[in-house]
């Protein structure tokens, strides 16, 4: 092992799979103390997105009357909403990562980028637990099996993906300028509006559908929905921009990461 | 014998500017419209200048040195957890660097759950780890409390803990950052059998310290960085006994103090000289086991200074404080200084120190402030003598730091049964 005032590229990746244990470790760690330090445990990850069903079924299944195609704005919105609280629970967390972990990246070594993405991937258990209730619904509106549902968990791979990229580039921005933190609320907030969380894509006019797809979560979340609603279909040229805009941005932020890395322990 | 660590022309450069508190986006975008860089944020400090050295594999080095001298932050390079401004390290087979106990430890898991996850941050494998599972409980004594979250942990139960973990690395390389300034004297002395254990067991270590007895105990070889740079490789009692002369420049101006550059305190008063008189008040430069010893302070006040405190600390050659005297401790009280000159004088009975080479600290402060600080300023000798009618038995310095005066009486004759 030699270290030189030159980065390697190859390294970067190697050393990431001798740390492997390492990143399981610390996804462990962060879902164990998220489940021990809450009264309601493992519970709460199916209120959030639970309360927030009925909230939006009363908002925009009642009063608003989005279109949704014939389904039942419960479950319309609820197989939005799992997916959608994932991404909202991993991307600050991910995000604030690097800070909230300085006693470690100032005293040991270890590929930096293993804290963001095991931010990023103990969401999974939550988005598991959320989905068991996603079963129970589909059971009460009496939503017939289809091969698609089988894409439900398949369709975490580009949700992790995109959530790891935004997470990793707030949290290497977030060592070197402090005030990035005020800025990822407002991200979030902005995204749950331009994601078709409660509202179907379909409703936006064509002229705006290029920009619309820019946003990688539009093609999954709606691909989600599409996999449980019997209705749709999925759209796999959406997924598939969806996909590659997702591994676009992922490229971009672990670029920069890899660049900025090697002073975060200076910074931070 | 193969290297194990080679380090060539090591440069770490800080830019100032950049661990100023500026690194605000806003001021950073406000800072792009700017024309032109501002030149005061190009300031940098080289925390270390062209370091080179070679470590041969099971070899034990200390490293030595002022604070802020570099030597932390050779030891974070060395453990890449930052990188080099310029040259090259090279460290040969599997690291592990312990710059602090218990790293990562959570309060909410248990002490078993806190063993897996430090022991993975400190590069262990989980295999490694379940074998050595019970050693290390053993070893920090926490037998009972292993499914307890260690939230319920004494401070010295945490300490213990992240020790065992770390003493049960199994490294080729080891790099130890002044861990052992912490806990009690029974941990310590733990730490530093196990740290003996690791030097037996073939590894490579460096070891940081500011405790100059340890690294002479654990170390044969000493490295000094001074201001970033390589000051001394050699023999351990060499190094340190130049590291040390180097606290006493000031002897050599006669205790002149006007012109010791490395010193603390807000400068509202300073020493300028001291003088050792003996008994009949007429200067004295030999220091006699068990005589009185008169030293009398100079200083100049800048400032008004109420109720300040006078010190002196007296240390072993090796580092070690033996005795601080002060006028508080002394219930010697004075009320103020005035802007000038003026002395005090200290008088000590009966000068205990076994015959040795040690080293005075001195400061000025109150309980808000210091006002001067200076740290092993001044070496004396002390040589032995007759004081205590014995021909000078038991003067020596194998036989301690401290002489006792003592009296001995044998007890009456118990009859035999």
């Amino acid at each position: 092992m030699s270290v030189t005032a030159r980065p390697v590229a190859v390294e970067w990746l190697y050393e990431f799979v001798r740390y492997r244990e390492l990143f399981f470790f610390l996804v462990w760690r962060d879902v164990k103390i998220r489940y021990k330090q809450t009264l309601l445990g493992a519970a709460w990850a199916i209120i959030q997105p639970f309360t927030l069903m009925l909230v939006a079924s009363f908002a925009f299944g009642r009063v608003a009357e989005i279109d949704t195609g014939g389904a039942p704005y419960p479950i319309f919105a609820y197989a939005t909403l799992v997916p959608w609280s994932y991404f909202q629970y991993s991307v600050p967390l991910a995000g604030n990562s690097l800070i909230s972990n300085a006693n470690l990246i100032s005293k040991v070594y270890f590929p930096r980028a293993i804290i963001p993405a095991s931010s990023t991937l103990g969401g999974i258990v939550d988005f598991a637990v959320a989905s068991t209730m996603l079963v129970a619904i589909a059971i009460y509106y009496r939503i017939p099996l289809s091969l698609e549902m089988l894409m439900w968990p398949v369709l975490l791979l580009p949700l992790i993906l995109f959530a790891t990229a935004i997470g990793m580039l707030f949290a290497a921005l977030n060592v070197k300028f402090r005030d990035i933190k005020y800025t990822i609320p407002f991200f979030m907030q902005s995204m749950l509006f331009l994601s078709p969380v409660f509202y179907s894509p379909s409703l936006v006019p064509e002229k705006w559908a290029f920009l619309l797809h820019l946003n990688p979560m539009v093609g999954i979340l709606d691909s989600f929905r599409a996999s449980i609603l019997p209705a749709q279909t999925i759209d796999w040229g959406a997924l598939g921009i969806a996909t590659a805009v997702a591994g676009a941005m992922f490229a971009l932020a672990a670029v920069y990461f890899y660049r900025t890395e090697r002073t975060f322990a200076d910074l931070i | 014998m193969r290297e194990a660590i080679h380090v060539e022309h090591l440069t770490k450069r800080y830019r100032l500017g950049a661990l100023r508190h500026e690194t605000m986006l806003r001021e950073a975008l406000l800072n792009a419209f700017r024309r032109g860089r501002r030149k005061e944020d190009e300031q940098a400090i080289l925390a270390l200048n062209d370091v080179s050295f070679k470590v041969d594999e099971g070899e034990v080095v200390g490293i030595i040195g002022r604070n802020g001298a570099g030597k932390s932050t050779l030891l974070k390079l060395l453990s890449k957890i930052t990188y080099p401004t310029s040259g090259r390290i090279h460290v040969r087979g599997r690291v592990a660097s312990l710059i602090e106990v218990g790293t990562g430890f959570h309060d909410e898991l248990t002490g078993r759950e806190n063993i897996y996850l430090n022991g993975s941050i400190l590069g262990m494998r989980k295999k490694e780890i379940d074998q050595r599972l019970e050693q290390i409980i053993d070893f920090a004594g926490v037998a009972k409390f292993v499914d307890t979250p260690i939230k319920r942990y004494s401070s010295g139960m945490r300490l213990r803990l992240g020790f065992a973990v770390a003493a049960h690395m199994d490294p080729d390389v080891l790099f130890v950052d002044e861990v052992l300034a912490v806990g009690d004297a029974d941990f310590q002395k733990k730490c530093l059998s196990a740290m003996d254990d690791l030097r037996s067991g073939g590894r490579t270590v460096l070891f940081v310290s500011h405790n100059m007895a340890a690294i002479e105990n654990l170390c044969p070889r000493t490295i000094w960085i001074d201001a970033g740079k390589l000051r001394a490789d050699a023999a351990s009692d060499k190094v340190i006994a130049s590291y040390l002369s180097t606290f006493s420049d000031a002897q050599r101006s006669g205790y002149d103090l006007t012109k010791v550059e490395n010193r603390g305190g807000n400068g509202m008063i300073r020493f300028t000289r001291v003088e050792f008189l003996d008994e009949n008040g007429d200067p004295a430069s030999v220091f006699r086991c068990g005589e009185p010893m008169r030293v009398r302070f100079h200083y100049q006040v800048n400032e008004r200074v109420k109720n300040p405190d006078i010190a002196m600390a007296i240390h072993s050659d090796l580092g070690t404080r033996i005795t601080t005297v002060s006028t508080w401790q002394a219930g010697y009280y004075i009320p103020s200084v005035e802007p000038g000159a003026g002395s005090i004088d200290l008088v000590i009975d009966s000068l205990v120190l076994q015959p040795n080479r040690y080293y005075l600290s001195m400061w000025i402060s109150t309980v808000e402030e210091w006002y001067d600080v200076l740290d092993h300023c001044i070496a004396i000798d002390v040589e032995a003598s007759d004081a205590h009618d014995n021909q000078g038995r038991g003067l020596h310095p194998k036989w301690g730091l401290v002489f006792t005066p003592s009296r001995w009486s044998l007890g009456p004759p118990v009859a035999a049964r």
